[in-house]
């Protein structure tokens, strides 16, 4: 039975929950969702794309990092493009590389915004038809997007 | 308004990769943070730029507010023969821009 200070107690926890605002984070599992969605029927495999990012951010705002992925660019077994996810930034998804016939090679740097300490991905799709994954989990000391 | 920066090679060979560097002056506002009123100040960022030589893509990139401000990015062209390098990119009021950039290939 319920008495009234255990109702009580449990009322003010749900409005003190419901009072909370929504939460502005991607979640791992929306990650795997948007990952599931690129890569469909295909496998995930670990290995042929490089993520470089350091282990220890000290600025959030602003994040090198650069992506190789181990595929020539030109023929059957040619990298189409590569994905980068952030697991824990308000919106996952980072970027998206598709690379062309005149690309020399793929390795793309850019500098990226990251939300705090999490887990980021990189997948690269080939055009043989393959899927192939690195992910990186790093410490953020000074988180962007909250100034 | 926004400005680039462009750079390649001094000397760029037939056959050779080279790196082409690009650095866009672009606040990239996220649609994260807000004004001192509390107001969420709307999103503005640059979501799509390409890079083209000749008549061929280089790279062609879907941006997300997770990219820093002023946007730098990295990446190779294999030089066959002299031309043009396009860059062209859009951002959320719906502006085009595009630079251009001659190469000479040895």
């Amino acid at each position: 039975m319920i008495d009234r200070r255990r109702f009580l107690s449990i009322a003010v926890g749900a409005a003190a929950y419901a009072a909370l605002p929504p939460a502005a984070r991607a979640t791992p599992a929306e990650v795997e969702t948007l990952i599931r969605r690129l890569v469909g029927e295909g496998r995930l495999q670990r290995g042929r794309v490089k993520l470089d990012l350091p282990l220890l951010v000290e600025n959030g705002n602003a994040v090198a990092m650069t992506v190789t992925v181990d595929a020539p660019v030109e023929g059957p077994g040619r990298v189409e493009s590569v994905h980068i996810f952030a697991e824990a930034n308000p919106l996952p998804n980072v970027a998206s590389f598709h690379f062309g016939p005149a690309a020399g090679k793929a390795v793309v740097s850019t500098r990226i915004r990251l939300a705090t300490s999490q887990t980021v991905i990189a997948v690269a799709k080939l055009a043989d038809g393959s899927f192939w994954s690195d992910e990186i989990e790093l410490l953020v000391t000074l988180a962007a997007c909250l100034e | 308004m926004a400005r680039a920066l462009l750079n390649v090679p001094k000397r760029i060979r037939r056959g050779d990769v080279f790196e082409v560097k690009v650095l866009i002056s672009h606040p990239m506002e996220s649609g994260q943070r807000r004004d001192d009123r509390g107001a969420v100040i709307p999103r503005d960022i640059i979501h799509q730029f390409s890079c083209t030589y000749g008549d061929e893509l280089v790279l062609r990139c879907e941006l997300f507010p997770a990219i820093s401000a002023n946007p730098f990015l990295s990446f190779h062209v294999r030089a066959r023969d002299s031309g043009t390098l396009v860059f062209a990119w859009k951002d959320d009021q719906g502006a085009s821009h595009s630079e251009t950039l001659a190469i000479t290939v040895e």
